[in-house]
């Protein structure tokens, strides 16, 4: 059994021990349904209703996606320029503080007064708070070139174009990639806390309706699915960061 | 006029702090220099100087009779680290200045075979035939310094700058690669100008040695090597060499003493 198989194996049964600990817990001291329901409790609601909560998921997945792309397009320009930019540098990034401070549940109501309710708040709420971090890294990884490295370049007669695709990019790409795995999970956040409080669509609206019913199962379940959601899209900018900047993380694989 | 003429140069950074002050400095076409003298004396201000990454507070660099205004391009450049790019193969980081020097660049794109053929071959000469699709963190650091050598070299620039490229090396790979420097040198006949703290690396590589003095830096002496090339490592320990070594260590050790007011201290 190589490393890789056996780590595998390892988180694996870690998340399976927890479930069947959840599990056996619930079940050991008879905790009530409506309190905390046992996983396979959570999982069995949603089988009747799959086709339902299949639609909130798509729903819940593509503003997420949408809003992250957003995150991502306006966090590399804004990244960028705070990176490359003394003058932008002093001047935005108080801003840029200053707004991330602002708890985004509490401008989802400025949303809904803007846009309505419905899919544009979760779009821009998934958007506002996964952008920030893409900024950060994307800024602290251009400014961290080695000056000798762009020297290199320089001397050569290479123009601040060359230089900035030569080496300040791919030098600041494990920094891009590291923020993609955090910007996306929170951009999940951002697009649940809207539909909880203001859309008739997507797995937070699900939630909220299900949790007016007492049908806390159902509730779990979505939480349940959320999670997964968020897992396989963690996994995929993983893999793709191995792929793209695997050079950084030389250290691991040899 | 000479090949490289630096007049009365001084730079003041940013902060206040003197760095050089009053150099003047004529180097010939195909001449290696060496700037030798103690930590923080402005060597590496010079060089910077010199390529036109840093503007001179006062006085004035020309190079081939043009006034430096700002990087002068086609410069070869190796530092105490590798500043090699993980993100590329040990050849990809050779061939990378021919992808942005404006001499080369168009003629690289449009045929790049002969300068990869080139680059081989360069490899080759420094002990690093069969390393060429490695990656570089898989190199020693020896190798890596290979390399860096071969980067500042591939594109046959006239002006080659070395800041201490030797000095984080053990003694006997820094030995081999004196040895490799010298052949590079010999084959393509750049003008160089190594920053260096090791003595025995400037009497074995150059023609021309400056101490400088620190604080602020100034040129405090010059001495002449004649040595024929190739010199031989073994050299190094003949009497006449050692003597010059030993005149540039009481120069500096003098300067030393000077400067620090503490007698008997120093060489």
């Amino acid at each position: 059994m190589n490393g890789r198989t056996r780590d595998t194996l390892t988180a694996v049964a870690a998340t399976v021990g927890l479930f069947v600990l959840w599990e056996v817990g619930v079940r050991l001291f008879s905790v009530p349904t409506f309190i905390l329901p046992p996983p396979t409790q959570a999982v069995q609601s949603l089988l009747p209703v799959w086709g339902v909560v299949m639609g909130h998921a798509w729903q819940t997945l593509w503003t997420t996606l949408v809003g992250f792309g957003i995150a991502v397009l306006a966090g590399v320009l804004l990244g960028v320029a705070v990176g490359t930019s003394k003058a932008l540098n002093v001047s935005l990034y108080p801003i840029l503080v200053g707004f991330n401070s602002v708890p985004k549940a509490a401008l989802v109501p400025v949303l809904v007064l803007w846009f309505g309710i419905g899919t544009v708040p979760a779009i821009l709420s998934a958007f506002l708070i996964s952008f920030f971090p893409i900024v950060v890294n994307v800024a602290t990884g251009l400014a961290s070139v080695p000056p000798e490295q762009r020297e290199v370049l320089r001397v050569l007669g290479a123009s601040r174009f060359e230089g900035f695709t030569k080496v300040s990019l791919p030098y600041s790409m494990p920094y891009f990639f590291a923020s993609l795995k955090v910007a996306i999970t929170l951009a999940f956040v951002g697009a649940v806390i809207a539909e909880i409080a203001a859309s008739q669509r997507g797995i937070g609206y699900m939630m909220t309706s299900a949790s007016s019913n007492f049908n806390v199962p159902l509730v779990f379940g979505g939480l349940l699915l959320i999670a997964v959601m968020g897992i396989v899209l963690y996994a995929v900018f993983a893999v793709l960061e191995r792929r793209v900047v695997g050079w950084a993380y030389r250290s691991q694989n040899t | 006029m000479s090949f490289i003429e630096l007049s009365d140069v001084s730079l003041r950074y940013d902060n206040g702090y003197l760095a050089v002050e009053g150099v003047d400095l004529s180097i010939a076409e195909g001449e290696f220099v060496s700037l030798v003298g103690p930590s923080g004396c402005g060597k590496s201000t010079l060089l910077r100087v010199i390529s036109g990454l840093r503007k001179p507070s006062v006085g004035s660099a020309t190079v081939h009779g043009k006034a430096v205004s700002g990087p002068i391009g086609g410069v070869g450049m190796a530092f105490q680290n590798a500043t090699l790019m993980p993100w590329r193969t040990v050849i990809q980081n050779i061939l990378l200045p021919l992808e942005v020097s404006p001499l080369h660049k168009h003629k690289y794109r449009q045929n790049p075979k002969p300068y990869v053929e080139s680059a081989r071959e360069l490899m080759a000469s420094v002990g690093l035939a069969g390393f060429e699709n490695v990656n570089v963190w898989e190199l020693s650091g020896g190798m890596q310094q290979r390399a860096s050598l071969c980067r500042a070299l591939i594109h046959q620039p006239e002006i080659l700058m070395l800041d201490e490229p030797f000095s984080a090396l053990d003694a006997f790979t820094r030995e081999e690669l004196w040895q490799a420097m010298q052949v590079l040198y010999m084959s393509r006949k750049p003008t160089v100008i190594l920053v260096t703290h090791d003595l025995r690396e400037a009497v074995y590589l150059s023609d021309t040695i400056y101490t400088m003095s620190s604080r602020p830096g100034k040129i405090a002496y010059s001495r002449k090597v004649t040595f024929p090339r190739p010199r031989a490592l073994e050299s190094t320990y003949d009497d006449d060499f050692a003597h010059i070594v030993k005149e540039l260590r009481e120069q500096i050790g003098g300067m030393r003493t000077q400067i620090s007011g503490l007698k008997g201290v120093g060489a």
